[in-house]
């Protein structure tokens, strides 16, 4: 199981992109960091979660 | 009558502490948007006798800015850039600032960026706010970001926040509410965004670190 945004989700193999797709994220939106570091963009297709990983999803919404 | 720059010195100095001061007055950010969002901040930290700011937006002012942005009637068709400095100058006549009317984009960003000890994310676009902190942390580590994100609409004042969310990058708003949905952005709201937002540069500069 992988901690992201602080609850246990069931995506242990599955790439950033995945999840991010899966759950419905605009990619182009968000910030995700990965164990306290930020998961560079041209990564998130590369970069596969493991249990017991940290994660952290920050989509921003507009307004300024 | 002006005050001198040692009257004005002096009275941040009996307000905040010489030692606190000599830290705000060191330290030069940058400010990315300078709509409600930035505008505001930039009043703040210069009432505050920031050492620079760096002002960054392409656009002009419009008449639909009035409701919330920190221009005047008679700035309608300036550019943000140098209506805010003007306005800055009124404020506080010992600020330095350096203005950049240009677009930020993942290519000028680190150029632009290069003197800031810590950067203010106060864009209006969903993506060019991700573009620029995905930026920031991936390719400045050594730069502190304060972004923003939620604070259209009258929801209560107290669900705007600021949260830490890595080392270096702190997120202030309610994080849900997307100004393009029902009536958009309210001055009131979006000041007290801009105020978290303004607020953590300061305690960042006292080196408080947490929120």
């Amino acid at each position: 199981m992988v901690k992201i945004n602080g609850e246990y989700v069931d995506v242990s193999g599955k790439t950033v992109l995945d999840y991010l797709t899966l759950a419905g994220y605009d990619s182009k939106r968000v910030a995700v960091e990965l164990n306290g570091d930020i998961v560079p963009k041209s990564q998130y297709s590369e970069i596969v979660f493991k249990d017991d990983d940290n994660v952290e999803v920050v989509s921003f919404v507009g307004g300024g | 009558m002006m005050p001198s720059k040692d009257e004005w010195i002096k009275a941040l100095n009996d307000r905040h502490g010489e030692d606190l001061q000599s830290k705000i007055s060191s330290t030069t950010v940058g400010i990315c948007g300078l709509g409600g969002l930035g505008s505001n901040i930039a009043i703040a930290l210069a009432r505050a006798g920031i050492g620079k700011l760096i002002l960054i937006d392409f656009d002009k002012v419009d008449i639909t800015n009035l409701h919330r942005q920190q221009y005047k009637a008679s700035q309608v068709g300036m550019y943000k850039t140098e209506a805010l400095r003007e306005n800055l100058a009124e404020i506080n006549p010992y600020l330095e600032t350096e203005i950049q009317t240009v677009c930020v984009i993942e290519e000028n960003a680190k150029e632009l960026l290069k003197d800031c000890d810590i950067i203010c994310e106060a864009f209006d676009n969903a993506e060019c706010k991700a573009m620029l902190t995905n930026l920031v942390l991936e390719e400045m580590p050594e730069k502190y970001i304060v972004a923003a994100s939620g604070m259209a609409g009258m929801g209560s004042a107290n669900s705007i926040h600021t949260r830490k969310v890595t080392k270096r990058f702190y997120l202030c708003g309610d994080e849900i509410s997307d100004a393009s949905d029902g009536i958009g952005l309210v001055s009131s709201r979006v000041m007290l965004c801009a105020a978290h937002q303004a607020h953590m540069v300061l305690r960042l500069i006292a080196n408080e670190f947490e929120v």
